[in-house]
């Protein structure tokens, strides 16, 4: 019976060892996925991209409109300097974004593009962007980054206006790096 | 196949140290008792409860629907109600009845004196109240319970009010009781089975359990570390569910699920392994194809790792991933075919009679399959991307956990009922119970398929007035089921209180141990000298 008692006792703590494992494994998930988005192209929002076919289809314009967010915490002004741009399809294209530090600390913030409609972003080619990087803006300084982008010509016939959105958030503390 | 009806009944356990025990008597006795009985007794209770308080919690989302437009209460009320009606159903209704099985009837039928750690058994017992009452009382928190879903998906869960802290807690705790039990059964199982019963003499519920377990302890911290980050990413500013801050919410599904689909098979393994022993002895044929019931369970349980993006086709997965996904959900369905047709095999030929137990191991058969298709069905991509959110993923998911996982539980409490209480139940009020209970539950789901392919999304409180038909049948269906309930509750009550005299093995059928070598009742302390099993 002390041989069982014993056995039982090494079993439950072998369990109780895996079920924290797994508890670990959880958290160890999520720079899984990121590895994998990342090696499978899935969601790589903040990588430039590469433009294939830069035919201009001069026939059709779309509507990219712009718009800027900020995290609720952060003392930043934000905007677009333009509010849309009426392009072709392979067209190159550039406009501008302003921050502003409001505050008396430095701060380091990194932007997070989204787009509406969603599935856009498959046409919507970054070439540059501020995006790329954090941007690090010292008490009262004020900066005007670009984005350079193409529209893909593959572009369904029924999307006429794309929205390109930015939502600026603090990276120091316990703000993660995005990925 | 099984065991015992290999082993001679050789010496009598009725009289065996019924005398030592000296239990504290009244309240304290269920406060205090390690006794795996006792606790598997309070966990059925528990679970009957709590299946009664979800059920009230689902008639009312069905009031509502009885007819389009607004009738009974606000919008965020009743994504309240369908989220407590899931969490409740799931974590205090569906497991907790299946420890109580496993407790009663673990040690039971492989011969073992009690559960291996029998103190922890109580602890595991009594996390529970306290975790429902949590739950329970988010409803009077300011903002009120959960409404994110019982998926309770990032970015909604993110931004609720304190209910859902309340309801995190909760599930933490829950969390944590199934993780110490299933430690238990494990070693149980693995450790303190009778001489001469090896692995594939087990009877197949113990089997089962034991692929359960296995699971629970491989999953459930993963759910403790996604609802650890909701609440974090809640209060202490991390960003891993959300966007703003580099985090992703569909980060939160991918982890969800993958505890969730494993937890979908939690629920219903256990009910396989119910109906595995109720099946052969009803047909008094052994189990057809033992061994290959025990490699189903297995390769299921470990499929079951790999499905989980099945719910997750309309989040914009790459073409791979959804191929991959769809193929190997449709490989799981191979298993379970195996298992439907070893149950059929089971019977054909046999000498069969129709008790309650059977009628609810046979409805199961029936009307678990047809959740099974449905099932199907929905891992094809590109259906599944129209029917994503639909009244059809509702029917799938009750026809596999009312008719599978209830019915199974119902199934099995009359099973050994005999056994437990040391006497029968009532025949008439169970058989009033289960064709009442198919025919409602089948009008309550069935015309959910309809709507669902018609396009009625669910978690809506209102609806188009072409779906009003079907949804005022669905309303009139849950009445009926869940007033049907009530008649298993006067079964039970009767039962307990009194009736004829159970026999120690009532089904001619019956070969486990608990039949072959105990009384009914069986002694407060049953197998202190093991059996000899050949
Ligand atoms: C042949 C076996 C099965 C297959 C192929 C299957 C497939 C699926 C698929 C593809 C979905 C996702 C539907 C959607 O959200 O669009 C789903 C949902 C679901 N299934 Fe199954 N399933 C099977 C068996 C089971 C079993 C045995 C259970 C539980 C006992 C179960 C419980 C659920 C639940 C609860 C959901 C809905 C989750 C939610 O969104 O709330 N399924 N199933
Ligand atoms: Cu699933």
């Amino acid at each position: 019976m002390v041989n069982t008692a014993q056995s039982n006792l090494q079993l439950m703590r072998k369990l109780f060892v895996i079920s924290l494992a797994m508890f670990g494994f959880g958290f160890a998930l999520i720079p899984f996925y990121q590895k994998i988005c990342e090696v499978t192209g899935v969601n790589r929002l903040l990588k430039q991209d590469e433009v294939a076919n830069t035919q201009v289809d001069t026939a059709r314009f779309v509507t990219i409109e712009f718009d800027s967010n900020l995290r609720s915490a952060l003392p930043w002004t934000f905007r677009p300097l333009q509010t849309s741009a009426r392009i072709h399809p392979g067209e190159l294209t550039t406009v501008m974004y302003e921050i502003r530090n409001n505050s008396t600390r430095a701060i380091t913030g990194q932007a997070i593009p989204s787009y509406g409609p969603q599935f856009a972003d498959r046409f919507f080619k970054k070439i540059d962007c501020f995006c790329f990087t954090q941007q690090t803006l010292q008490p009262g300084e004020s900066r005007q980054m670009p984005v350079v982008f193409v529209i893909e010509s593959g572009l369904p016939q029924n999307i006429n206006t794309i929205t390109l959105s930015y939502s600026f958030f603090e990276v120091e503390g316990t703000a993660k790096k995005a990925g | 196949m099984e065991a015992a009806s290999h082993a001679k009944a050789t010496h009598d356990h009725a009289h065996s140290h019924d005398d030592h025990a000296h239990h504290p008597s009244g309240l304290m006795r269920w406060v205090t008792t390690t006794n795996h009985k006792d606790i598997g007794t309070l966990y059925l209770f528990f679970s009957m409860t709590m299946f009664f308080i979800g059920g009230l919690l689902a008639f009312g989302i069905r009031a509502e629907l009885f007819q389009p437009g607004l009738q009974y209460w606000e919008p965020e009320f009743f994504n309240e109600l369908t989220t407590m009606h899931g969490l409740i159903m799931v974590f205090g209704a569906i497991m907790p009845a299946f420890v109580g099985f496993a407790n009663w009837q673990i040690p039971l039928m492989i011969g073992a004196p009690d559960m291996a750690f029998a103190r922890m058994n109580n602890w595991s017992f009594w996390l529970l109240p306290p975790a429902a009452i949590l739950l329970v009382a988010s409803f009077f928190v300011p903002g009120g319970a959960p409404a994110a879903g019982w998926t309770i998906y990032a970015p909604l869960s993110t931004q609720m009010g304190p209910g859902m802290d309340l309801g995190i807690f909760a599930l933490h705790i829950m969390g944590a009781s199934s993780i110490m039990g299933s430690i238990n059964i494990v070693t149980t199982i693995l450790n303190m089975r009778a001489p001469g019963m090896t692995l594939m003499k087990m009877p197949l519920f113990v089997w089962t359990w034991l692929i359960t377990a296995y699971l629970l302890i491989a999953v459930m911290p993963v759910l403790a570390g996604a609802i650890t980050m909701v609440l974090t990413d809640r209060h202490f500013g991390t960003n891993f569910f959300n966007a703003a801050g580099g985090g992703d919410p569909v980060m939160f599904q991918h982890i969800f699920w993958f505890f969730g689909h494993p937890e979908v098979y939690i629920m219903i393994l256990p009910a396989f392994g119910i109906v595995s022993q109720v099946i052969p002895t009803f047909a008094r044929k052994p189990l057809f194809g033992y061994a290959s019931m025990v490699y189903a369970t297995s390769s299921i349980a470990i499929l079951s790792f790999i499905v989980w993006a099945h719910h997750m086709f309309t989040t914009g997965m790459p073409a791979a991933g959804q191929l991959f996904f769809m193929f190997a959900t449709m490989l799981i369905a191979v298993p379970t075919g195996v298992k439907v047709f070893n149950w059929i095999a089971t019977m054909w030929k046999g000498s069969m009679t129709f008790e309650t137990p059977m009628l609810f191991a046979i409805g199961f058969i029936f009307v678990f399959s047809m959740g099974g298709f449905t099932g199907l069905i929905l891992a094809i991509t590109p259906v599944d991307i129209q029917l994503q959110d639909t009244y059809y993923v509702v029917a799938h998911f009750h026809y596999v956990l009312v008719a599978g996982s209830l019915y199974a539980i119902f199934s099995g409490a009359y099973f050994w009922l005999p056994k437990w209480t040391g006497h029968m139940y009532s025949e008439t009020l169970g058989k009033w119970h289960f064709w009442l209970s198919l025919i409602f539950f089948n009008v309550t789901f069935f015309p959910m398929h309809f709507l669902g392919l018609a396009g009625m999304p669910r978690r809506i409180p209102d609806y188009a007035l072409q779906f009003a038909d079907f949804n005022m049948l669905a309303t009139i269906g849950a009445l009926g089921f869940g007033l049907s309930q009530l008649l298993f509750v006067a079964a039970v009550i009767k039962c307990i209180r009194g009736g004829e005299k159970a026999p120690a093995n009532p089904w001619e059928g019956a070969d486990t141990l608990e039949w072959t070598h105990l009384p009914s009742p069986p002694p407060y302390h049953s197998f202190e000298t093991p059996p000899v099993v050949k």
